[in-house]
């Protein structure tokens, strides 16, 4: 009966035994390591130029010089993915991290006053929710330009009323406990308890929605990039890629294929790892 | 049945106005002149400045408003900036495609997705069990674009046993089916992966409840527990998700509509982004608005044949 030694361990470190146990997690947070590793030393791995043309092998299949073939311009497809992979992993960090930011600060005020303005403002998010997210990102990047920067805004904008409302939940029950009550009586301004004492109380929650959101914008980005809304040419993006690769489907299916096998990989291990955070810190979970 | 229709038809009006005022909100939010945007830089200002009055935007924004409100709650969307021609009738020509899309994916997705999730909740941690989730897993992680271009790779281009243009001729059944499988299949796995995850976790919850615990004890046969007890249950949480899943699933059919090349509200989305219709796409986002609040609508009057005691709530 080894159960009888684990008697005393805090809930935290439960939680981080358990995220480890599964083996699922464990392979997503190792894919995740690595495409970011790639991303961010794309300077010293790209054996060329992700942007430099070479019109005489244009489209050519994998060889030892080009592993994953060249595109259409001659351009390196490997070098581009390992480049592509910093504009995917920059816009969904950024935007989630907005999102989360603007989101849960939302649903945290608008829970802790409560009321008729609570009322109001969860009925706008969820008019906001009910929205197809991919037509809401592309009628906002096409009406403010594809760039890098109106990529997040679309993409954390999608993002945030779910965000709001994960923060939300939690605050309607926080705000009658003793703790807040407490702060009340010592004088303490709204914004002490709830940034102070009630925020580290749902950020486990937000962050694990975070991790599970990152997948989405991850696919947003890459979606917006394929329908020609993406970071402007030539900057490679992995969604920019697959559209190259579906106009010379014929003569070079490899165009697709590798881009859409790194979108499939980051995605895949980002769901891993929220799956498994999720799994690690359901208090639903724990008890069975 | 029919008071609780009326009901949830009151209940949606105020709903689809807040969805057509972030519509109008977003629209006018943007930064510059729409008819600069849409006109490009060398347009002269007298073009600039009648434009402006064919869009109304020279009026006051509360004006605006209103007459967008009202022209969209009697079914008048505008009309095309670049064909001249009613958004309506642009749609109605091209509906048909994308209903036949959206509406097999979805059957496909509830037949895939509904017996996988209960077969897994019941051999819980067996192989089977974690096999669908691995499955679920991976097709929750496809973007729609990518596994349909990785199925027309291998079913259309490599063993050429379906077309790659997917322009059906509506006429023709034969025709019509053969082009839709592709694209459906690629739409509905990714559903199925959703639904396989909701109502297997549905299944698992319900099947802890004490209810089932008392009907297992009275002698209930385990197959009427899970059927009848356990399923109807479940069903609920599952309904959500597909209802929830519309807007996913409207998103992903502009992807799929693009990578097969069928003709849809996709292809007139991007359509009009190419040639920055403006007033399309106001239409266009009209048109979905209407979309979602029937789908949840209809979610909700769903509810109330599922569980009885909803309508009576």
């Amino acid at each position: 009966m080894s159960t009888a030694a684990v008697v005393a361990v805090s809930p935290v470190r439960r939680a981080v035994a358990r995220f480890l146990a599964n083996p699922t997690t464990g392979i997503g947070i190792i894919l995740c390591i690595l495409v970011a590793l790639s991303a961010v030393l794309a300077p010293i791995l790209s054996p060329h130029d992700p942007i430099e043309q070479d019109v005489i092998a244009q489209l050519s299949p994998p060889s030892a010089t080009h592993p994953l073939g060249t595109d259409y311009f001659g351009r390196d497809v490997l070098s581009r993915i390992l480049w592509g992979g910093r504009i995917s992993l920059i816009v969904s960090l950024t935007a989630i991290a907005a999102a989360i930011v603007i989101g849960g600060a939302i649903g945290m005020i608008s829970g802790y006053i409560g009321g008729r303005l609570d009322n109001l403002i969860m009925r706008v998010m969820d008019v906001l929710l009910s929205f197809p997210s991919l037509i809401l990102g592309l009628i906002v990047v096409a009406l403010l330009g594809p760039d890098l920067v109106n990529l997040v805004v679309a993409i954390g904008l999608t993002a945030i009323a779910p965000f709001a409302r994960i923060a939300r939940a939690p605050v309607l029950a926080l705000k009658e406990r003793a703790f807040v009550e407490a702060g009340r009586a010592l004088g303490y301004s709204h914004a002490r308890i709830l940034f102070v004492h009630i925020l580290p109380n749902i950020l486990s929650e937000v962050l694990v929605m975070g991790s599970l959101w990152m997948a989405t914008a991850v696919r947003t980005e890459a979606s917006l990039s394929f329908i020609g809304l993406g970071v402007k040419p030539p900057t490679p993006t992995w969604g920019g890629m697959m559209r190259d690769g579906f106009e010379n489907i014929l003569d070079a299916p490899w165009l697709a294929i590798f881009p859409g096998i790194a979108i499939l990989l980051l995605v895949l291990a980002l769901n891993m790892v929220g799956d498994g955070l999720r799994d690690a810190t359901d208090p639903k979970l724990r008890a069975e | 049945m029919i008071g609780f229709v009326v009901q949830r038809l009151i209940a949606a009006a105020p709903t689809l106005i807040a969805v057509l005022t972030l519509v109008f909100v977003i629209v006018r939010i943007v930064p510059g002149d729409p008819a600069l945007v849409i006109l490009g830089d060398q347009a002269t200002p007298e073009a600039i400045t009648a434009l402006r009055a064919r869009l109304g935007l020279d009026r006051p924004l509360h004006e605006q408003y209103f007459e967008f409100l009202f022209a969209s709650l009697t079914g008048d969307f505008g009309t095309s900036l670049v064909t001249g021609r009613p958004i309506v009738s642009e749609v109605a020509a091209v509906l048909p495609h994308t209903l036949d899309l959206t509406g097999a994916a979805m059957v496909i997705g509830t037949a895939v997705g509904v017996p996988v999730g209960i077969w897994a909740a019941l051999h819980r941690n067996r192989a089977i069990d974690v096999a669908a989730r691995i499955l679920s897993l991976l097709g929750l992680s496809f973007p729609v674009f990518v596994s349909g271009i990785f199925l027309l790779l291998l079913f259309a281009l490599h063993w050429k046993i379906f077309p790659v243009i997917g322009n059906a001729n509506l006429a023709d059944p034969v025709d019509r089916i053969h082009k839709l499988v592709l694209p459906a299949i690629t739409l509905g796995l990714v559903m199925a992966a959703y639904i396989t995850r909701v109502t297997r976790s549905a299944m698992l919850h319900v099947l802890s409840e004490d209810f089932i615990r008392t009907a297992r004890a009275k002698g209930v046969p385990w197959r009427a527990v899970v059927w009848k007890h356990g399923l109807r249950n479940a069903l609920i949480p599952v309904v959500t998700v597909v209802g929830l899943y519309v807007g996913i699933l409207i998103g992903n059919s502009v992807l799929t509509e693009i990578v097969f090349n069928r003709p849809g509200l996709g292809k007139i989305i991007v359509g009009a982004l190419n040639q920055r219709d403006y007033s399309m796409l106001q239409g266009l986002m009209v048109i979905y608005c209407f979309l979602i609040v029937v789908v949840n609508l209809i979610t909700d009057l769903t509810y109330g044949l599922i569980d009885p005691r909803v309508k009576h709530a």
